[in-house]
């Protein structure tokens, strides 16, 4: 995979990662470009298109476009279930995530994906592996840190 | 308690993103940023020592402003110094920023190299995983160069966690992918392949991806991958839904793992071992018969993760391309899927068929599908499956169905999106013409295309038309009709018009007998597009009425009036004037004899790969006109359609009617030129190189042919000396004129090799012989060019073909004992004086022609040196006036892959890449 994005049905960019090495300048010119294209497609369109050199992979979740890059060889479909075991993996994390959630917690957002892709490929599709890396992180913690419970805007069902 | 509230919160972050959000515009967003920027500024700069969580904290704020899409100029130091925090959250924070704001400044990379190297010392698993994915997701050279030979070694150490395992495999593939050279092969390698029967499954499913891409470069080193990931596969594939645990997805065992292991086998060819193959082919079996299971969840999870597995068997299917049993049950899967109600699958049955159209198993039963396909095209309302249904449409086509499929993809061209009609006009010209059996069909055509989507008809296209006419007569007068009808239309493209005007300027004269279209009806016809036109157009017209006034007299009058006005002789661009000038002089001043011979009918277009094919595969990168290249699915096509195409940049200067520049040169006659210079002659034929081929091995055959003209060839040598025979046989009844066959050095040649000769004359009809002396000075890579010039009927021909001097001609066959082979070879052991290639068999691997062959190429056949009876091992001297060259070589066969190994060895190192090349060519 090149890279991953997600992107709001406004086009606002909520998570960017990069597999392949570009200057922000191009970064930008790419996110432009393909948020535009993705936004553009009707609902029931297929969730594959051909852009540049690159495949592009995308998949809408509530009010999140989920879109991959991923090159010539690379399997579709899969990719798609990569979309799909992230959000479940955040899902899982933040309990019935939202937008939100990955607003207020980007870096938690990013932490997950790390655990669950690295360097563009898939490190571990375990659901329980991956969130048992980010549960330890967060039983390391210090105690004594400030507390603070963003409830007012996280809706959680229950704690994994 | 959800996972994010325990304990981690950061409150002054969690306001400023909500005061961020509720910022009405713009400005107040930068406004607020602004502020937080200055307010973290004074932070960092105050005297009071800050403590980790207020770090953390301002540091995730710099990170969101910059993910926000602002400027980060500050704040790397302070998040270096989170990375030496002995705080989870904290170091995790610090290795984020760095992570996705990399700055090259020197200082701050030895931190970071310095606190990466603390972590992955450090024995604590999480940290070694934080700092393996701080150096996955950075991927620099610098970290390639401080890391590189590390990583290794925690991926194969006995004491290493899964989990630092799994993030050190996929770190070191990432530096792999950013640095090749600098990630060691060595003893890991193989520890690396035998992670594939490790016990953890995250651990195999890291692993595989790094052995993919590594054995893309050192097949041979990670070989035995094949059989471990076959059992792996076998493994997944027969366990019930359940036998993995957390590692079924939706009821599919392993999907990504499977996906990966079926990616890695697609590296290599079929196994060889025959146990390994069963094993695999009875797993494709079992992935298609899965396929035809009834689903064991609605969930659209399940069938995606089954169908992900299934579309990479059939990839490997096709990969293979030697099992027609299999490639035929792929083929009717995909079928399947062509009608199915999920989108998703349309597009990728319709993308897969098409890499199966191209197999020769499989392309009948591809063609079975085409009803289906064209309704694609016209009932998708998703125009990336629509394109989809073109490429397939385009791969599967071929004599049988050409008609149907052109006429389908014309009518799909009128309501086509914008965005791919140019890519559709190229594909219908050239299946047009590729498929074309009577070629006033190749005519309506294109000029269909040009009627239908003119704008996106390129050069490259009515180029091709006109040269197609141009070369051949039986479709010259029905070409001159259609056009003429064409230009009728009272709105008519301006292709269509270069067209017309080329058409009607060459054989206008064949259509002139009819009344309507009498020689004045068709002067006005194109006058009246004349104004409405570009200088372009506007310049191939005046040249088509030069035409006029050899073909049609009567016209002579009307013309030379349109070239006097002053709206020409005085246009203001240069071209248009200088045109205008010249035609109307020429008009004038010269004889009907001359006129005809200055305006004849343009010669035929030399014979060559097609440049809208050309055109295609750069439009569509590599492999995009497969279908039309490999001609082993259609070799019957290549007869009557082969090419004819000027290269691009001469293409324009061959199709313009003579006489732009200097009309009058042509008058000139023609005297038989001096000796050409290597800047004088044309570049050799596209097949000289091949020809150049037939004649490494061997010295005697004909190295060239046409309706034309045989040369052959007869040639000794003995030491640096060589002695060859060039007989040129006139096959025609006509004497050539000016025959004169002459030999270029191209480059620096001339101080490696001297080839002398003398002119012969050839009176024509009978066979005439040349005789070169030849002496090898030095060692050299070029042959030399033998340029064939002579006037057949009038036109004048020209043909550049490489001479077959090759190295390898002096060689001087040396035989020696086994030992002091290897001694020799020893001796040659510099990496520079060795040269390898590993390629795939292109002839039957017979042990005898293969003898033959190295014995042609010059070499002694050394018995009993090589332990495998198998090898070939020879042994001989390059003999140069200058010096002497030994060489030692080496063909390992490998009957069951169907592969050769050569290896060359000679004391100097562009001989050893030469003859490694010239060598690999013969097998």
């Amino acid at each position: 995979m090149q890279f991953m994005l997600l992107f709001s049905r406004q086009g606002k960019l909520r998570l960017q990662k990069w597999y392949v090495p570009l200057s922000d300048k191009e970064k930008k010119k790419i996110t432009r470009e393909l948020v535009q294209t993705v936004l553009a497609r009707k609902p029931k369109m297929c969730s594959f298109l051909e852009w540049r050199d690159l495949k592009i992979v995308y998949k809408r979740y509530a009010s999140l476009y989920f879109c991959c890059a991923i090159e010539d060889q690379d399997n579709e479909l899969i990719t798609l279930e990569i979309i799909h075991r992230y959000v479940e993996l955040l899902d899982k994390y933040f309990g019935s995530v939202c937008e939100l959630d990955i607003i207020f917690n980007f870096e938690k957002a990013y932490f997950i994906l790390d655990e669950f892709l690295l360097g563009g490929e898939v490190q571990e599709t375990s659901k329980k592996n991956v969130l048992k890396a980010i549960e330890q992180a967060d039983l390391l913690q210090e105690k004594t840190e400030t507390m603070y419970h963003s409830k007012s805007f996280i809706g959680f069902k229950k704690a994994y | 308690m959800p996972a994010v509230s325990k304990g981690d919160g950061m409150r002054g972050l969690a306001v400023f993103i909500s005061d961020i959000r509720n910022c009405k515009s713009k400005e107040a967003e930068i406004k607020r940023i602004n502020k937080e920027l200055a307010n973290i500024r004074s932070k960092f700069k105050g005297d009071k020592a800050l403590d980790g969580y207020s770090k953390k904290k301002y540091v995730c704020k710099l990170l969101f402003i910059f993910l926000l899409g602002h400027d980060i100029d500050f704040g790397h130091m302070e998040a270096v110094n989170l990375l030496s925090s002995n705080k989870y959250t904290e170091k995790q924070i610090g290795y984020l920023f760095i992570s996705v704001l990399v700055n090259s400044n020197s200082e701050l990379i030895r931190l970071i190299n310095n606190a990466i190297k603390n972590d992955l010392a450090s024995r604590n698993p999480t940290f070694m995983c934080l700092a393996l994915h701080c150096i996955a997701n950075v991927g620099s050279r610098e970290m390639g160069e401080a890391f590189a030979a590390d990583i290794p070694r925690i991926l194969v150490a006995g004491d290493s966690m899964d989990s630092v395992k799994q993030s050190a495999a996929l770190c070191l593939l990432r530096l792999y992918k950013a640095s090749p050279d600098l990630v060691p092969m060595g003893e890991w390698t193989a520890r690396v392949v035998h992670l594939l029967n490790d016990q953890h499954m995250g651990v195999v499913t890291a692993a595989v991806s790094l052995i993919t891409c590594l054995c893309k470069k050192n097949p041979d080193d990670f070989k035995t991958c094949i059989s471990l990931a076959v059992s792996r596969l076998s493994r997944i594939v027969s366990s019930a839904s359940t036998d993995l645990q957390d590692y079924t997805y939706y009821f599919v065992p392993a999907p990504w793992l499977s996906v990966k292991l079926l990616r890695l086998l697609q590296c290599y060819p079929p196994p060889e071992d025959a146990a390994v193959k069963g094993r695999l082919v009875e797993c494709l079996e079992t992935v298609l018969n899965k396929a035809q299971e009834p689903p064991k969840s609605k969930k659209v999870q399940h069938s995606n993760a089954k169908n992900a597995i299934l579309f990479e068997t059939i990839s490997l299917i096709i990969h293979y391309d030697s099992e027609p049993n299999l490639l035929v049950r792929a083929c009717n899967q995909l079928g399947q899927f062509l009608q199915h109600r999920e989108t998703n699958l349309r597009y990728l049955a319709l993308e897969s068929m098409c890499t199966l159209a191209s197999s020769e198993f499989s392309h009948e039963a591809v063609k079975t599908h085409i009803d289906t396909v064209i309704n694609a095209l016209k009932t998708e309302r998703d125009v990336s499956v629509r394109q989809r249904a073109a490429d397939l449409l385009y791969a599967m086509c071929d004599r049988s169905n050409a008609k149907q499929i052109v006429s389908e993809m014309l009518r799909y061209l009128e309501t086509a999106d914008y965005a791919i009609r140019e890519e559709i006009v190229l594909k219908v010209a050239i299946l047009a013409e590729k498929y074309a059996v009577d070629y006033s069909w190749y005519v309506d055509t294109i000029l269909n295309l040009i009627r239908i989507a003119g704008d996106y008809v390129s050069e490259e296209v009515w180029y091709r038309v006109l040269q197609i006419v141009t070369n051949r007569d039986d479709v010259q007068g029905y070409a001159a009709k259609t056009v003429f009808e064409a230009l009728q239309a009272p709105a008519c493209h301006e292709n269509m018009v270069k067209v017309g005007g080329y058409i009607l300027g060459e054989f206008g004269n064949l259509i002139a007998g009819d009344p309507r279209s009498s020689p004045p009806v068709q002067f006005s016809l194109l006058h009246s597009k004349f104004h409405l036109c570009s200088v372009a157009t506007r310049a191939l017209l005046l040249s088509t009425y030069i035409k006029f006034i050899n073909l049609f007299p009567e016209t002579k009058a009307t013309i030379q009036a349109v070239l006097r006005a002053g709206s020409q002789l005085r246009n203001a661009d240069v071209e248009l004037q200088q045109r205008a000038v010249e035609y109307l002089t020429l008009s004038s001043v010269a004889s009907t004899d001359v006129l005809a011979t200055v305006l004849e009918e343009m010669p035929p277009f030399p014979e060559r790969e097609s440049s809208i094919l050309a055109k295609l595969k750069r439009k569509k990168g590599p492999g995009a006109g497969s279908a039309l290249d490999d001609g082993r699915r259609d070799p019957s096509s290549n007869d009557i359609n082969g090419g004819v195409e000027p290269t691009p940049s001469t293409v324009l200067s061959e199709l313009e009617p003579p006489a732009p520049e200097s009309p009058m040169a042509l008058l000139a006659d023609p005297a038989p030129a001096a000796d050409p210079g290597p800047e004088d002659i044309g570049p050799p034929i596209p097949e000289a190189d091949e020809l150049l081929n037939k004649f490494v091995c061997k010295n005697n055959g004909v190295l060239f042919e046409n309706q034309l003209l045989q040369i052959g060839v007869k040639s000794e040598f003995r030491q640096n000396l060589g002695r060859m025979y060039l007989f040129y046989g006139n096959k025609t009844s006509v004497q050539f004129q000016n025959f004169s066959p002459t030999v270029v050095h191209p480059g620096d040649l001339q101080t490696q090799l001297a080839v002398q000769t003398k002119r012969v004359a050839v009176d024509g009809g009978a066979q005439v012989q040349q005789v070169l002396n030849i002496e090898c000075l030095r060692d050299f890579l070029t042959p030399p060019l033998l340029s064939v010039r002579f006037r057949y009927g009038g036109t004048p021909q020209a043909l550049t073909l490489k001479l077959p001097v090759t190295i390898n001609k002096f060689f001087q066959p040396t035989e020696m004992a086994a030992q002091d082979f290897f001694q020799r070879w020893k001796q040659l052991s510099l990496p520079q004086q060795e040269a390898q290639k590993i390629f795939k068999a292109n002839h039957p691997m017979d042990a005898e022609v293969t003898k033959a062959k190295l014995l042609g190429f010059g070499s002694a056949l050394l018995d009993n040196v090589d332990p495998n009876p198998e090898n070939f091992v020879g042994a001989g001297i390059i003999q140069t006036k200058a010096l002497q060259v030994g060489c030692l070589l080496r063909l390992e066969p490998n009957a069951q892959a169907q592969m050769y190994r050569l290896t060359l060895r000679t004391s100097k190192e562009p001989v050893s890449r030469h003859l490694c090349e010239l060598l690999a060519q013969q097998f």
